[in-house]
Parts: C-alpha cells; sequence; structure tokens
C-alpha cells in the first residue's frame, strides 16, 4: 500500500495549521511557505499520476480499516488526472495573489488556500461518499474565508448569499446520503456499487429519489441551471484570483457527477438508467444558452467572465450528459481546457480591475493595456473555442461525440450558435475595454496634442513582473494542452476506458479484502 | 414513533424553507438551523429506530441492536451544521455592519469595483 496517496491531502493540512501558528505575522515566510507547498503538490500530483497511468488502481485505506467499514481512498485515472489539474492550477493562482499583493489585503490567505487544496484533492481521492460530503465542507469552509479575502461591503453581503447557498447545499447533500445509506446500509462507493446493483427493480423507488437528490447537489456545485444563481455574484465580488481557483470547485461538481453515475447508478443500472442523462442533457442546454447570453448581456468584466465560466460548465455538461465512453473522454479534455480559460480570463479581469474598475466601458489608457489586451484576446479566443487553443479541440470532441446521440441537432445548434454569441460578446467588451479607451474619454489633464501616444502609467501591482508571469503561466497551460492535445487525450481515453468498466474500480476496494 | 419522527422531520423542513424565503438574514440563518435539525433527525433515523438496543453485535446471543454508523453521522454533520452557523452569522454581521441593512439581496449593480477600492 503505497502512502503516496494520502500525500496531497496531508501536506495542505498540516501545511495551513503551521502557516497559522508559527508564521501568523510573516507574510514573506508565509508566501515562501505555500508556494513550496503548492510545488510540493505539483510534483506529488505528477507521482501519482504517472503511477495511474498505468491503469492499475490504488486503494489506500485509512487507518488500515478494510473497505466497507472504513474510509478508503481511491487513486485511479481520473482521480490522477483532477489531482494534478488542481496542482497546476493553484501554482499561478498563488503566484499571482502575491505578486498583485491580493494575500496582504486581509489576513490569513496562503492558510485558507492550503484548506482549500486539501478539501479538491481529498474530494478528487476519496472513494466514500460522507467522506465526499467532509470533503465539500473542508473546500467550501476554506472558500467561505477566501470569497469574503479582503472585506468591502459589497463583498461581505455577496459573502453572505453564497454561504447560505452552498449551505442548502450541504443540507441536501446529507439529506441525499441519508436515503441512500436508508436503503442500501452502505456509504462506500464501491460497496455502494454492488448493493445497488442488487436490489430487485420493485424496491427501488427511495434510491431513485437518492439518486436525484444526490445529483441536484452535484449541479448545485457544478453551477447547472436553474441552481447556478449563486455563481455570478459569488465569483465577480469574490477577489479575482481567487475567483480563478474556484475554477477547480464547479469541476469538483462534474467529477462528482461522472464518478457517482459511472460508478454507482452507471448507465447498467436499471433503478437509474437514463433517468439522470435524460435531466441533465436540457439542463446542461440550458446552462449554456444562459451563460452565453449572460456574456453578452453583463456589464461588469468580472461578472462577464463569471457567466463565461457558466456557459463553459454548460458545454462540459453536455459531453457528461450523454454518459457514453466517447463524450466522456471529451469531457475530461474540455474540464482541463475550461479550469485553465476560466482562471486565465479571472486573472485577466482582475489586472483591468485594478487599473479601471470593473464597468465595460471607454476609460483613459490603462498600464500595459497592449500586453493585457494580448492576454484578454488569449483568454476569450480559448473561451469561445477558437482555433489555434484548446477550446477549439475540446469542443471539436464533443460535437464530434455527440454526432450518435438522438438530439444531435439540438446539441449541435446550441453549442454553434452559443460559440458565436460568446464570440460577439467577448469582442464587444474587448474592443470596448482596449479600444475605445482611446477615444473621447482622457483624463482632463493629459495633453490633447499627444493623445495617441500611451503614457508611461505605473503598474499598481507590487510586483507587475510575477504578476504577469502568473497569467502567462495559466496561458501556457492551454498552450501545452492544445499542442500535447494527443496525449491528452489519449489519457482521457483510457480514463473513460476506465469509468465505463467499474468491475476493475470494485474489485480493488473490495477484492483484496475478502478473506 | 416513526410517525413522530416523520412529522417532525417534515415540520422542521417545512419551516426551515419557509424560512429561508425571506428577505432578511436572521430568518434565513434561523431557517438554515432548523433544515440541519431536520437532516440530523433525518440521518438518525436511516439507521431505523431501535429503542433500549445497545449501539453493537454481540455473537453469544440474538439481542436487538442499533445501528452505530449514522449516530457518527449525525456526529459529524452537527459539528458541521454548528459551525457553519455560527461562521455565517459572522458574515452576515459584517455585512449588516458595514452595509447598514440585512436585507439578503442584493440590487443588480452591486459588484465590486477594484480601481475604486484602491484609488
Amino acid at each position: 500500500m503505497s502512502h503516496w496517496i494520502v500525500a496531497p491531502i496531508v501536506l495542505p493540512a498540516i501545511l495551513a495549521p503551521f502557516i497559522i501558528m508559527v508564521l501568523r505575522y510573516h507574510l514573506d515566510l508565509q508566501r515562501i511557505f505555500s508556494v513550496a507547498g503548492t510545488v510540493g503538490l505539483l510534483g506529488i500530483a505528477l507521482t501519482l499520476t504517472a503511477q495511474a497511468s498505468g491503469g492499475e488502481i490504488q486503494v489506500y485505506e485509512l487507518g488500515n480499516w478494510p473497505a466497507p467499514f472504513g474510509i478508503v481512498l481511491v487513486l485511479d485515472r481520473m482521480s490522477a488526472m483532477m489531482v494534478l489539474l488542481t496542482a497546476v492550477l493553484a501554482l499561478p493562482v498563488v503566484l499571482y495573489a502575491i505578486g498583485s499583493g491580493w494575500d496582504e489585503r486581509g489576513r490569513h490567505f496562503h492558510p485558507l488556500f492550503q484548506f482549500q487544496l486539501m478539501g479538491v484533492c481529498g474530494a478528487f481521492l476519496t472513494g466514500d461518499a460522507f467522506n465526499l460530503f467532509v470533503f465539500f465542507e473542508v473546500l467550501l469552509i476554506a472558500s467561505y474565508g477566501l470569497m469574503t479575502h479582503g472585506g468591502g461591503a459589497v463583498r461581505l453581503k455577496a459573502g453572505v448569499q453564497y454561504v447560505t447557498y452552498n449551505l442548502l447545499g450541504s443540507t441536501l447533500f446529507l439529506f441525499a446520503l441519508g436515503t441512500i445509506y436508508a436503503v442500501t446500509g452502505t456509504l462506500n462507493m464501491a460497496d455502494l456499487a454492488v448493493r445497488v446493483a442488487e436490489i430487485p427493480d420493485e424496491d427501488t423507488a427511495l434510491l431513485r429519489v437518492g439518486a436525484v437528490l444526490l445529483l441536484l447537489v452535484f449541479c448545485v456545485k457544478a453551477a447547472v441551471l436553474p441552481l447556478h444563481f449563486w455563481l455570478p455574484a459569488s465569483y465577480a465580488n469574490a477577489p479575482l484570483p481567487v475567483a480563478a481557483l474556484f475554477a477547480i470547485m464547479t469541476k469538483v461538481g462534474s467529477y462528482s457527477i461522472l464518478r457517482v453515475y459511472t460508478l454507482v447508478f452507471g448507465p447498467d443500472v436499471n433503478a437509474t438508467a437514463g433517468l439522470i442523462g435524460d435531466w441533465l442533457l436540457p439542463a446542461a442546454l440550458l446552462t449554456l444558452a444562459v451563460g452565453t447570453i449572460g456574456i453578452l448581456g453583463a456589464q461588469h468584466i468580472a461578472r462577464m467572465v463569471a457567466f463565461g465560466a457558466i456557459a463553459s460548465m454548460g458545454t462540459l455538461l453536455i459531453a457528461v450528459s450523454l454518459f457514453t465512453e466517447e463524450a466522456t473522454a471529451a469531457a475530461l479534455y474540455y474540464t482541463v481546457h475550461s479550469t485553465f480559460a476560466a482562471a486565465l480570463l479571472f486573472l485577466t479581469a482582475d489586472l483591468v480591475m485594478r487599473r479601471q474598475g470593473g464597468a465595460i466601458a471607454g476609460f483613459a489608457p490603462m498600464a500595459q493595456s497592449g500586453l493585457i489586451a494580448s492576454l484578454f484576446f488569449a483568454g476569450a479566443i480559448a473561451l469561445a473555442g477558437m482555433p489555434p487553443l484548446s477550446g477549439f479541440v475540446g469542443k471539436l470532441l464533443i460535437l464530434d461525440a455527440s454526432r450518435d446521440a438522438t438530439d444531435f441537432a439540438v446539441i449541435w445548434a446550441v453549442i454553434l450558435i452559443s460559440s458565436f454569441v460568446t464570440i460577439v460578446g467577448l469582442a464587444r467588451a474587448g474592443s470596448l475595454i482596449f479600444w475605445k479607451s482611446h477615444e473621447g474619454r482622457h483624463n482632463t489633464e493629459a495633453d490633447p496634442e499627444n493623445a495617441d501616444e500611451l503614457p508611461h502609467l505605473p503598474a499598481p501591482e507590487p510586483n507587475p513582473g510575477l504578476a504577469f508571469s502568473a497569467v502567462f503561466g495559466s496561458l501556457a497551460g492551454l498552450v501545452v494542452l492544445t499542442i500535447f492535445a494527443g496525449p491528452a487525450l489519449d489519457y482521457a481515453e483510457s480514463t473513460a476506458d476506465q469509468l465505463f468498466a467499474p468491475e476493475s474500480y470494485i474489485e480493488a476496494v473490495l477484492g483484496g479484502d475478502q478473506e | 414513533m416513526e410517525a413522530l419522527v416523520a412529522s417532525a422531520v417534515g415540520v422542521l423542513t417545512a419551516a426551515g424553507v419557509f424560512l429561508i424565503l425571506r428577505r432578511r438574514t436572521f430568518p434565513v440563518i434561523l431557517g438554515l438551523s432548523l433544515l440541519t435539525y431536520a437532516v440530523n433527525i433525518f440521518l438518525f433515523a436511516t439507521g431505523r429506530l431501535a429503542l433500549n438496543a445497545p449501539p453493537v453485535l454481540n455473537k453469544y446471543a440474538d439481542v436487538p441492536y442499533t445501528d452505530p454508523l449514522p449516530q457518527a453521522l449525525v456526529l459529524t454533520a452537527i459539528v458541521i451544521s454548528f459551525g457553519m452557523t455560527a461562521v455565517i452569522v459572522m458574515i452576515a454581521l459584517s455585512a449588516y455592519l458595514s452595509t447598514k441593512n440585512d436585507h439578503i439581496d442584493m440590487t443588480a449593480h452591486e459588484t465590486v469595483d477594484e480601481a475604486g477600492e484602491d484609488a
């Protein structure tokens, strides 16, 4: 039993209290340890992915309790991939938070950040449904702190809404788990899969209720219409580097949907066969449509990006809801892409907001507007799914995978039209913010003769070099994903293979211990 | 007893949902607490209701026992919901003190504007 599996949870779990208790008044040391911890997490995640890519499913029994009785952590291709994605995303975000001075605006940014990583990694690794709830809570509790980091009246008010909505989601999660436990008598996911398949068809009414309640919970997390209302206000009012990190939190929802509805309530289970996909697909299509309309209508750059995140979740869940191997591989590829695209746009939006505020309108020229405009342009290309970045590959894969679906015409129409509207919306915002800024509304003291010449304004970041390289880091993630689309897709396909053959998962968790 | 427990869960949930739909933060937080009470009782009942039975199996005699797992789950849920209630009370209080109103809804134009903060 390799102990590496528990390392992505233990490392931040030790680091965060250490930072709070020992380094409380030393911001420099906090930064060093936080970055070092994130780099360490990246190293661990790379090791785990290398181990998992062979296809072997590793199980870690906490406290050495055998599987259905104790809690297990399970490392398969999908969980390894998601942990790696978390670590790769966390590094530019923490660097940006340091470079832009966000971590100075309130206390305890770095410990909360580490707790957040702990919760996210735990949610990806756990093989127990109640433990999934606990890790959801860990990541949410940390996110409440991060969301209100820096304070301010509007942010606190948005924080109240965010916490309320998520507490409701947690309550619903407990109702779902209680229902499922009452029917099956277990909460271990592998054991659940065995028991659910054994329940006779006429006794599955309660189980179906539990399955749908659970889907609702994951849809709250994944911001699926009509449960998406928390997202725009929360993400737009959170510190934007935190919103960039939250890009992974919606993916926790889509990950859980993929995990639970391939393993426990798989396509072969009579009780829920077709039930999940039939509900999820229209919801996902509507999510994409509403997200796109939001991009077009937003008056504020952070809200626009938040609606962009909703739209990309819609696209992702369209692929998830088909529950075929090909579509799942496309969904996994798009998961990685949309995480980086959302993070890139949130960080770019933060650069813009520091210079001229968030309204999408013309202003006086801002510092480094050329650099920021090119980052925004790259992010817009990625989000809209135009070539050459990975969004194009991802959307192409999803379109290709939905070719055999019964209502493929609707799926194609919604994805293609929404991509077009996204391009229009982002182009409108980009031209208003970056181009219109040189017409008309100049600072009164600026010399009208030299209106075309950009003044060299100082950057508002304490460390602009670090901040910009962090944003370029998340762009680099997209570029790498595009260049290595072949290997990435191979990995996604073998992951989908593994997901749709849950026997090996069940065997790995339960098999070794039946003495 | 089943009817009593079931109606307790139902009444608490109904009252909780009603309060959550209010406009001010205080009733909403009360509603959240009621909902967590409801879910705690519900979780407790998922191991079936058994009176005066120990939560351990007895391998020497066939005596009734009660399922210990839901009790552990309820304990976890109580701890989490209690802590969360404290957190939301604090956030709601500071939001109330900084905005001078305790409405939970936000107007469409309320969005943090960073440049304004920095200036």
